[in-house]
């Protein structure tokens, strides 16, 4: 992370001003909060005037939502520039990829993706491409990540990306038909890829009748045979500590 | 109250104490950065930790209650020990972090000598850092004239954020971003508003905070330290006066519980340069209608020549709103031995001391305002006339307690109030119970009716004090153990002069009289620049500065400024309170006692004491209260009761504010470079100039 500022005062629009629906909204969560707890509902309305105003919050909109609160406008600010997801820059038109770098995605291969990011649409992150329609950042976990690597454009998560699925993603982006979100490969959600790898014996489906589907496995590399006991226990015999006195060669 | 044993010693406290109350209570001595006494509780600085017997790690003691301390296995009280190797080596542990990316500029900071951070690392730091990574740099953020930022020295504590949010009332700072990259500013550098802000210099423990006006102009060592008393507003503020040689190079406040806690306003502290420049040293004569630089006997013959041709009717004097009570005294003597009893403090026209001294001193005292539960403002901006006693009004508005209702001119006092009307016929709509406010005041058990000077200042200002008067009666303000009638004043000569009867009684011309065209012959100005005299008065000035007054003057008598005198003040409660001298007055000039001594045996009229002691003995016969430094002669609630019955015809013009601009209320305030960058900040005009 590194500090974040307010977007230059060139890129900043005069005024901002919610929406009739926005506003109503706004109106709402308001009044979810007792009488003088209207502060409360800062982040969410927020969050709906970075959604207004097409990703990015400019500086009207802090004042904007603080009067609407009636709070002093640091507050507003300091909040703003807390949170992460309140993105002060512009973004691209057509999407804002943040792309997930914590260790899982890493591992599958985000580093790829970021390299696809920097190469098509500008080789630093909250830049925007030169079309304006693409801008990038890279973000901590995102919680997909059996599906890594993985990328989060607007509200979506697009997972088990490849440099070539990856671009594809983008080109959808760029040409109005975002592709379907989630696995980007051929997975159901978060099943293993290629289909189900475990209970698939005609036992586990349930095929050999009640009494053999009854013994499931209980470790993958022993499990039980449909003739053994429920009572036999695999408890492997302990291992002597590293050096204590009956290692031998030891007087 | 619940037992402690702190470092083996067991001492019983309340249960709602923190743990670093109560540590303090048992005599230990706590480490801290983001806590202080009258601020919330922050606990991020993590410097206060203490060990708790039978717990798995440090806590907090700032913000670790007595009452959630365990009582250990057998009931026996808890133990707490601020001493053991486990409480220094974590502090020594926050003591490293703090110093990662603190610079290591002590030699260029200003706060060295003072910072709480030097000191402490003095304690708790270790001689080598292990941090070889590059430290943290932060922008210097713009605060406007009086603060100083260098933000690499930030630690975080948020002092000045709570500060400005809590007793200033106007939460202007924040800490923008996170972890690391946290910084504290306002909000897009806009300069700060309060009255007060010069006290986040003061509260922030490190140099990222630092004096403007101040910089790189003194250290703490070298500076002679005399403690002093205010005079920039009526409240009379505890200050110490520090100098270097005989120049005053900073002023900082003084803890007194009973008026200013530990703040002071920006004009206290900040008029320092105003003290320097445009300062009357040596006496002019006007000559053909241009003042001319003169000798003290050249001045003295000049008045000599002209006093004695006056009727002694026509003669009077003026005393403006710096004056101490010693020169007003030798002042009034001296008038009545030349046959007048002219004689009058500036504003002071609708106060009769002969009504009692309860008729115009803020008798409900200024702590008294934490017991207070309604308030009702009349003619006055507190923020501006008494900054400091507008922080405590909110700060008994913070607790919830204190219900307040304003009649005057509408402004951001930093508090809620119902806003009842502009004018006197709100104030008797109220009084006759056309406003809902009249309950509150009825209801609460010690309310207070406080008149400003905006409601004095008016020619009706008599008669306004007594329907402020009788309204405090009705509401019942008045009683056993309670005196809620709250004149507050807006300069701090005025309680003083009353309580030595400078005004004119029966017999003798008030400030309006004698500044009307053709009253007087020769008027004594101590002082007094807000005034205008009339074409044809010989008017003879002793003041500090070439302001209003010495312009207008045919003589001026240079005299001593707050700084370079000891004289007794006496505040809007009168609280009589002895200003100390830090330094000498410039050039020629004199003090102002002196020089009505040396001047009344140039007329004849020798007054009988040769030095101040003296002075103060013949003074404190006829006043004996004002021998009582630091105390309130109470003023009997009867006075008020007969003020109540007095009425008169009140104008309906709506109450205008007394102070149009908070920063230039007085010759030294308006003689500072410091306080006209204020006021053109405050006028919205920003400077063009880049910090």
């Amino acid at each position: 992370m590194s500090v974040r500022r307010l977007a230059p005062k060139e890129k900043q629009p005069e005024s901002f001003a919610f929406s009739a629906e926005n506003l109503a909204w706004a109106k709402k969560q308001i009044a979810q909060y007792p009488a003088g707890r209207q502060a409360s509902a800062a982040i969410a309305i927020l969050w709906r005037a970075q959604e207004q105003q097409g990703g990015w919050i400019p500086e009207a909109a802090i004042r904007a939502v603080a009067d609407l609160l009636d709070m002093p406008y640091i507050r507003m600010l300091e909040i703003a520039t807390f949170y992460t997801m309140f993105q002060l820059q512009p973004v691209g038109k057509k999407a804002h990829i943040q792309v997930c770098g914590t260790t899982p995605c890493r591992l599958r291969g985000a580093e790829g993706i970021l390299d696809v990011c920097k190469s098509r649409i500008h080789h630093e992150p909250f830049h925007l491409s030169k079309d304006g329609d693409f801008s990038w950042e890279e973000v901590e976990c995102l919680g997909a990540c059996v599906n890594a690597p993985m990328v989060l454009i607007w509200k979506d998560t697009y997972e088990d990306l490849t440099k070539e699925n990856f671009g594809k993603v983008l080109d959808g982006f760029a040409s109005g038909n975002p592709p379907k979100p989630g696995p980007q490969i051929d997975r159901q959600f978060s099943a293993p890829v290629g289909g189900p790898t475990t209970l698939n014996t005609a036992a586990a489906k349930g095929e050999g009748g009640r009494r053999a589907s009854a013994q499931p496995a209980l470790t993958d590399a022993d499990a039980k045979k449909p003739t053994d006991s429920a009572s036999r226990r695999e408890s492997p015999t302990a291992k002597p500590p590293a050096d204590d006195a009956t290692r031998k060669g030891k007087t | 109250m619940t037992k402690l044993i702190v470092d083996g010693k067991e001492i019983d406290v309340p249960a709602e104490y923190t743990l670093l109350q109560a540590c303090e209570a048992a005599g230990a001595e706590i480490p801290r950065f983001c806590y202080h006494e009258r601020l919330s509780i922050a606990g991020n600085c993590r410097m206060c930790l203490v060990e708790i017997k039978g717990g798995p790690k440090p806590v907090a003691s700032c913000a670790w209650g007595v009452r959630d301390c365990r009582p250990g296995p057998n009931g026996e009280p808890p133990q707490i020990s601020t001493r053991s190797p486990m409480v220094k080596k974590a502090r020594e542990g926050v003591m490293e972090f703090l110093l990662i990316n603190h610079p290591l500029d002590c030699p260029i900071c200003d706060q060295g000598g003072e910072c709480d951070l030097q000191d402490q690392a003095m304690g708790y730091g270790v001689d080598t850092s292990r941090f070889a990574e590059n430290k943290r740099a932060v922008e210097d953020k713009y605060l406007g004239a009086l603060v100083k930022t260098v933000m690499t020295r930030c630690i975080q504590c948020t002092r000045c954020v709570r500060f400005s949010a809590e007793v200033c009332g106007a939460p202007e700072m924040g800490a923008i971003g996170r972890g690391e990259d946290m910084e504290i500013t306002t909000y897009l550098e806009s300069a700060l508003t309060s009255e007060l802000q010069g006290n986040l210099v003061d509260i922030c423990p490190v140099g990222a905070l630092t004096s403007k006006p101040y910089a790189f102009a003194a250290r703490p060592w070298e500076l002679g330290k005399t403690q002093s008393i205010d005079v920039m507003d009526a409240v009379g503020s505890a200050i110490r006066v520090d100098t270097r040689g005989r120049e005053v190079m900073r002023i900082l406040p003084r803890v007194n519980e009973a008026v200013n806690e530990e703040w002071i306003s920006d004009k206290t502290r900040h008029i320092v340069d105003g003290l320097r420049t445009q300062r009357l040293d040596r006496p002019y004569i006007r000559e053909d209608g241009v003042l001319r630089e003169a000798s003290w006997p050249e001045a003295f013959a000049a008045i000599a020549a002209k006093v004695p041709q006056a009727e002694s009717k026509r003669i009077g004097a003026i005393a403006g709103d710096l004056a101490a009570v010693e020169e007003m005294f030798a002042l009034k003597e001296l008038l009545s031995k030349l046959g007048s009893s002219n004689v009058a403090v500036q504003g002071g026209d609708a106060f009769d001391p002969a009504a009692g001294r309860a008729s115009y001193i803020f008798n409900s005292t200024i702590a008294g305002i934490e017991q207070a539960d309604a308030l009702l403002i009349v003619g006055s901006n507190p923020r501006k006339e008494a900054a400091i006693l507008n922080a405590r009004i909110r700060k008994r508005w913070r607790t919830g307690q204190l219900k307040i209702g304003v009649i005057g001119e509408s402004a951001d006092l930093t508090y809620d109030h119902d806003y009842l009307g502009a004018g006197p016929e709100s104030l008797a709509d109220l009084a006759a119970g056309k406003n809902r406010f009249l309950g509150v005041l009825k209801g609460a058990s010690n309310p207070i009716v406080l008149v400003g000077a905006g409601a004095t200042s008016r020619r009706d200002g008599r008669a306004i004090l007594a329907a402020a008067a009788k309204l405090a009666a009705d509401v019942g303000a008045l009683k056993e153990g309670w005196n809620g009638f709250a004149v507050l004043h807006d300069a701090a000569s005025r309680v003083g002069a009353l309580d030595l009867g400078f005004a004119p009684g029966k017999l003798g011309m008030n400030v309006a009289q004698m500044t009307e065209p053709g009253a007087l012959d020769v008027l004594f100005s101590l002082g007094a620049d807000e005034i205008e005299v009339p074409a044809g008065t010989f008017v003879v000035y002793i003041g500090t500065h070439g302001d209003a007054g010495a312009h207008r003057a045919d003589v001026i008598l240079p005299g001593a400024a707050y700084t370079e005198k000891t004289g007794i003040y006496v505040n809007t409660e009168g609280r009589v309170q002895m200003a100390d001298r830090a330094g000498f007055p410039p050039g020629e000039a004199r003090e102002d006692w002196a020089i009505i001594r040396a001047l009344s045996d140039v007329l004849g009229k020798t007054l009988g004491y040769d030095s101040l002691a003296a002075l103060r003995q013949a003074m404190f016969k006829v006043v004996p209260h004002l021998m009582r430094i630091d105390q309130i002669e109470a003023g009997d609630s009867r006075a008020v009761k007969n003020l109540a019955g007095k009425g008169g015809n009140i104008d309906k013009s709506p109450f205008k504010a007394a102070i149009d601009d908070y920063y230039l209320t007085n010759p030294i305030a308006r003689a500072s470079a410091v306080m006209a960058e204020c006021s053109r900040l405050a006028s919205g005009r920003m400077l063009t100039a880049a910090e």
